[in-house]
């Protein structure tokens, strides 16, 4: 039986320039879909991805994951954005990759759509006043 | 010089009677196209402009009250976070940026800075209970050697805003021209140039509408911080000599201010601690000042717009760190407010760390006081240092030392 997960996966430094996300298409036969990445040459990566194929596959795939110093983390944290504590300064809307976080030209305010949010969490520290939180 | 319309005097009897014309520099920008400066200068009284940022050199004086029996406090902290205690008996000074003594800092790089001097700050304006911890070394005068106390900001004899450089009139866009992010006080730059960062409030920051300190001066009353401050002295860093536009507005940091009201009026609505990733803490501080149209051009300057003033492009990889002059290039608040501009070629987004929507919001707060009749205008009591001072902003000239030396 297919299945499909979201997950989150960070890269220590030393592993950001090989190919391992390739692996699992190749060895494990799963389909992905990248919500989001982030990684630098020489230093850490993060990537958000869909994953689906066989679930026994899938449990295999991640185990190669965990083997190369890859964490795996299911995506199921939510961010939540405190409007009241927001000075809708604008630093966090081009740190978010997945456009959840716009502003609005006309009148400079900052707003947040949770659905497009795939909670990659990069907005909560750069936040000055940490308006983000994220919900467990 | 134009010709003078108005004075101080006239402004302030027209306040206090309802009557005065103000409106934002906002509006102004609107006004003066639609009617022309001749004819707004003839109709408006005051303009109000604002910034709300993060200022680092910014902090509080506090008087606790004296403990029976008295103590000399040598050492301080509130909430962790320590104070400067070197001054009378039960006086302290809380600084924005000083972190908790046992904050692990950078050493898990790049340190979070969850809480601060700034921080304390707000919690003592949202009436929350501070722990305070004290020692002295003991005097015939005052024996005692350690105090430990909740404190709260309606329990404290004075609680007073005194930030030493606050509105820098101009200030840098942040890039980073280098292969690695880096994280500062301009939030997190990332490398090959792909992004920028700024933090004025352009087209409504106080010292961009007043280019040459016509009007604000020492003893000009303001907005601070939603209560009633002053401007207390130039800031710290002020540099009047910047190179001007035609128009003459800034395009470098130039003027700061240092300014002074009272905590206990003030809310935590326009005082809010900050942390910036990497960097370390600070506070936002919410300031408005208003600008008698005493003459034509005093309006022309405060009606500047976004599109008139540029800020410099700044490397914080290499540039700013290494105290190098060089500027990358200049952009208009008007492209950085589009949330793109163009370096070196590349187009890269633009963020603001200062918030237009809050200045916004002072500047009209700062109007209703005033038509309301709850505010006037102060008469400055001296310039600022001006072009004519000639003071360049020096760096420190190190002249190493040897113990022993006399």
């Amino acid at each position: 039986m297919d299945s499909t997960k979201r997950i989150v996966l960070t890269f220590p430094r030393e592993q950001v320039n090989k190919p391992i996300v390739y692996r699992l298409i190749k060895d494990f036969d799963l389909v992905f879909n990248i919500l989001d990445a982030d990684i630098t040459p020489e230093e850490e990566g993060l990537m958000t991805l869909e994953v689906s194929g066989k679930q026994d596959l899938i449990n295999k795939g991640l185990a190669f994951l965990k083997e190369n110093s890859v964490s795996v983390k299911p995506l199921k944290t939510e961010i939540r954005w405190e409007e009241n504590r927001c000075t809708h300064c604008g630093a966090c809307v081009t740190i978010c990759p997945a456009g959840a976080i716009t502003i609005d030209r006309a009148t400079m305010k900052v707003s947040f759509d949770k659905e497009k949010c795939i909670s990659c969490e990069l907005c909560v520290k750069p936040c000055p006043v940490r308006a983000f939180e994220v919900i467990l | 010089m134009a010709k003078q319309l108005r004075t101080y005097e006239e402004i302030n009897e027209k306040i206090k009677k309802g009557q005065a014309v103000v409106v934002s520099a906002d509006e102004l920008i609107d006004l003066v196209e639609k009617e022309g400066a001749e004819k707004a200068a003839q109709k408006v009284d005051v303009v109000t402009t604002a910034t709300f940022g993060p200022m680092c050199s910014s902090g509080v004086f506090l008087n606790v009250g004296h403990t029976k029996p008295k103590i000399k406090i040598q050492k301080a902290t509130l909430n962790g976070v320590s104070a400067y205690a070197g001054l009378a008996a039960v006086d302290l000074y809380l600084g924005a940026t000083e972190i908790p003594e046992d904050d692990p800092a950078n050493k898990v790089y790049p340190g979070e800075f969850k809480y601060g001097g700034g921080h304390v700050i707000e919690d003592l304006l949202k009436g929350k209970d501070i722990k305070f911890e004290a020692s002295g070394y003991g005097t015939d005068c005052y024996p005692r050697k350690k105090v430990s106390s909740l404190l709260n900001i309606k329990d404290l004899n004075e609680a007073f805003l005194f930030n030493p450089r606050n509105a820098y009139q101009n200030y840098n866009v942040g890039v980073n021209l280098s292969d690695k992010t880096i994280y500062t006080y301009m939030g997190v730059l990332r490398p090959n140039l792909s992004n920028a960062n700024y933090c004025s409030a352009g087209q409504l920051s106080p010292l961009l509408k007043d280019p040459y300190f016509r009007t604000i001066g020492i003893g000009t009353r303001i907005f601070l911080g939603g209560g009633t401050g002053y401007v207390a002295w130039n800031g710290t860093q002020h540099s009047p000599c910047p190179p001007r536009t035609e128009k003459g507005v800034p395009k470098r940091g130039g003027g700061t201010l240092s300014l002074i009201g009272d905590l206990k009026q003030m809310s935590a609505d326009w005082i809010k601690g900050a942390s910036f990733m990497g960097y370390g803490v600070s506070m936002y501080v919410g300031i408005g000042i208003p600008i008698p149209v005493l003459d034509e051009d005093i309006l022309r300057w405060a009606a500047v717009k976004d599109s008139e003033i540029l800020a410099p492009v700044v490397d914080y990889s290499e540039a700013y760190p290494a105290a190098k002059p060089d500027v990358i290039g200049e952009v208009s608040y008007a492209e950085l407010k589009s949330g793109k501009i163009k370096v070196r070629g590349k187009e890269i987004a633009a963020a603001s760390l200062s918030s237009y929507p809050k200045a916004l919001e002072i500047s009209q707060i700062l109007k209703s006081w005033i038509q309301k009749g709850r505010f006037t205008l102060g008469k400055p009591v001296e310039n600022l240092p001006g072009e004519s001072s000639g003071i360049k902003f020096k760096p420190l000239n190190e002249r190493p030392f040897k113990n022993g030396d006399k």
